[in-house]
């Protein structure tokens, strides 16, 4: 089975965030990007379903920043075949529209049975990459789905819905499947092993069609919430915070 | 697969023997076999003894002197002594839970006549159970935290000198300074991140500053040591860490590089000296200080009239036999009485967080009655303690936790850093 797992680099929201001077974004100079986690999830899926079915597996991203490299090594790592990155001259955002349109150019390419993505991705919360590419690649698509297993043309997908009730999908292939939690959590990837990765693998790179131009909605404004109200912290040992939380009580004429 | 149980059985069933048609049974016919221990198979001790640096598990020769010095031990069931039991009687080390539990404090090598070398074992076997795939959960993320950040705590490595901003006295930064500076302080992963540890980092910045030493720190472009991740089963992690480093220590001119921790004491000292030839001067800050204790006395100017016992922590004491600079700091605090434990310098008790366990707490709870630093806490409770002194990093936060825990809140733990500023600027903590 030729497995394709679509990917993204996101921004880490280990850092603070930072946001640029016009207000309309971040500032992509003062953010470090990592992997999409659900991005995580598809890959693991994906190596999943081939060790359990054969097959091979491709993963695939925009390199946003330069920096994807360090991502697919580890991917190659974890048990993923081949790699590939789409270049150009790029820079950070980019939008889903144009995301899904780049990736479903080099996906369509592959020929692939089974393309796996994370539902959604932190940067722009709107899930979409999955249900566009499967709509450029006219394949069906099924998204939030916590496992997949492969037979014959075919593959089993689950997803679980509010309430407590699962689902349970047949699809048939090729097809999208948008990846909210792997059957297990992401394996690890030992650092010598990406390490080797960097020195031994070759990733394919292919060129974004920097002509495409979404114009559907235009990101106006980033801004942090401004918070409604705040706690008060009452300090003292506990006979202090004790009177002050009865002189507070009273004050509000509830005492 | 429990190998040694099918051979115990055969030995069993030679118990029931007719001979010319005598019944003869009795447990006196095992005589004529060999002895059950000569039974099992010696596989799964020379599956780990075939690693480089774990030869050594094969020496032991059973005489348990290790297994009363192990801190595990103490607190549930462990020792090499028993863990090459366990791997006779068909217990495959690489994929059992008891891979994870070893601190590496060293206390058994101490003591063992074979030198049968946990601290050298461990790491080879989970090295490659780590290549296999088996890494408990809490491990990995701090493996895959130190990877993209830089520090276990998965904190952002833009910020990993944010906690001098609030410092009251100037931390100057290797890079801003452009110039030579007699001291490179290497802060370390939990002073630079974790609040306990921010407080000790503020408390050395202050002392620095009041003795006039002329240093700098990395900020930005410094990394974790790695240590305890190589200690863990991640050497190529340690590897990348240790190049980083290793190149920024290079950028910049120094004499002499000054460690929070004795963690990154034992990685820049010995294994990036081993590994990668970084040959440099380099002291823990008990050494540094005790070295000018002439200059800090002047300075301890506030009494501190507190009862406070020290923990010797592994990777100063019996790692590097460290053992006097501490307690001379202690002492030079005027008003502080030093009390000493009965697991004290050599025969330290260990916190627990060393070779990994600072990641492993909820899987090690699994398999202890109380976590080590709980076990310590209690002993320095019942020693009438009202500080715990301590001199790592680590251990801040796992005693504290460990005090709340075992209902000690009476017991403070502070760093010896904090002490040493109390006395200076005359502030209670
Ligand atoms: S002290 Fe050494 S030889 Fe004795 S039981 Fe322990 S490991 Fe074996
Ligand atoms: S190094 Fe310490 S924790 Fe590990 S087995 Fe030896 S005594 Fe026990």
């Amino acid at each position: 089975m030729n497995i394709v797992v679509a990917i993204k680099h996101v921004p880490s929201t280990a850092d603070e965030l930072e946001l640029n001077d016009d207000g309309t974004n971040l500032d992509f100079d003062e953010v470090d990007f990592v992997l999409n986690e659900f991005d995580e999830h598809a890959i693991e899926q994906a190596v999943l379903v081939k060790e359990a079915a054969g097959g091979e597996v491709t993963v695939v991203g925009v390199d946003v920043i330069e920096e994807l490299d360090g991502v697919l090594h580890t991917a190659l790592a974890k048990g993923a075949d081949k790699a590939a990155k789409i270049v150009g001259d790029i820079e950070p955002p980019i939008n889903s529209h144009t995301h899904a349109r780049w990736l479903a150019d080099a996906i369509g390419e592959m020929g692939p049975d089974l393309v796996l993505t994370g539902v959604q991705a932190v940067d722009d919360l709107d899930g979409q990459i999955g249900p566009m590419l499967a709509a450029h690649l006219d394949m069906p698509y099924v998204g939030v789905v916590t496992g997949v297993s492969a037979s014959n043309g075919s593959v089993t997908v689950h997803k679980e819905y509010p309430g407590g009730v699962m689902a349970e999908f047949e699809v048939s292939l090729p097809a999208v499947i948008g990846v909210q939690a792997a059957e297990k959590p992401p394996r690890y990837a030992p650092i010598s092993k990406i390490r080797q990765m960097a020195k031994s693998a070759e990733i394919e790179e292919i060129d974004a069609d920097e002509d495409f131009e979404y114009e559907g909605c235009e990101l106006r404004q980033m801004a942090k919430p401004v918070s409604a109200g705040h706690a008060e912290m009452l300090e003292g040992d506990a006979e202090e915070v004790a009177e002050k939380i009865i002189a507070l009580l009273e004050d509000r004429g509830l005492l | 697969m429990d190998a040694g149980l099918d051979k115990v059985d055969a030995i069993w069933e030679k118990e029931v023997a007719i001979v010319d048609g005598i019944d003869i049974s009795g447990p006196w016919n095992r005589m004529f076999e060999q002895r059950v221990v000569w039974e099992y198979t010696p596989e799964l001790i020379d599956k780990v003894a075939a690693l480089p640096g774990a030869e050594s598990f094969s020496w032991c020769y059973q005489c348990a002197k290790c297994v009363p010095v192990c801190p595990v031990d103490m607190v549930g069931d462990y020792g090499p002594r028993k863990l090459y039991r366990k791997a006779q009687t068909g217990v495959d080390l690489f994929t059992s839970d008891d891979l994870w539990l070893c601190t590496t404090c060293m206390n058994c090598v101490r003591v063992c006549k074979k030198v049968v070398d946990m601290v050298k074992i461990m790491p080879a076997v989970r090295e490659q159970a780590v290549l296999d795939g088996f890494v408990p959960e809490e491990l990995q993320k701090a493996f895959e935290d130190t990877a993209k950040y830089g520090n276990p705590l998965g904190q952002s490595q833009r910020k990993r000198a944010a906690w001098t901003k609030k410092s009251d006295v100037p931390v100057p930064i290797m890079k801003d300074l452009k110039r030579p500076v007699d001291v490179l302080w290497y802060v370390g992963s939990y002073p630079s991140y974790h609040p306990r540890g921010i407080d000790a980092a503020l408390a050395a910045a202050r002392i620095f500053h009041a003795l006039g030493v002329d240093y700098g720190i990395l900020g930005r472009e410094e990394k974790d040591d790695g240590d305890s991740q190589r200690l863990a089963g991640e050497t190529g992690l340690f590897e990348m860490l240790a190049e980083h480093n290793i190149s920024m220590f290079e950028k910049y001119e120094w004499n002499l590089m000054v460690v929070t921790g004795p963690h990154e004491y034992n990685a820049f000292k010995k294994e990036y000296k081993q590994r990668f030839g970084f040959d440099r001067p380099i002291q823990h800050y008990t050494q540094f200080l005790a070295d000018r204790l002439d200059d800090l006395k002047p300075l301890l100017k506030h009494e501190v009239p507190l009862k406070v016992t020290f923990h010797d922590p592994c990777y100063l004491g019996r790692h590097h036999g460290e053992y006097d600079a501490p307690r001379a700091l202690l002492q030079a605090i005027p008003g502080l009485e030093l009390i000493e434990m009965g697991r004290c310098r050599e025969n330290g008790y260990c916190c627990g967080g060393g070779g990994g366990g600072m990641w492993l707490d909820s899987f090690t709870q699994n398999h202890t009655v109380m976590r080590l630093s709980e076990r310590r806490v209690l002993e320095a409770a019942a020693y009438g303690a009202e500080v715990l002194a301590v001199a790592c990093p680590f251990e801040v936060s796992r005693f504290e936790d460990a005090a709340k825990s075992t209902g000690n809140d009476q017991l403070r733990v502070l760093d010896i850093l904090e002490l040493l500023d109390m006395s200076m600027r005359g502030v209670s903590a």
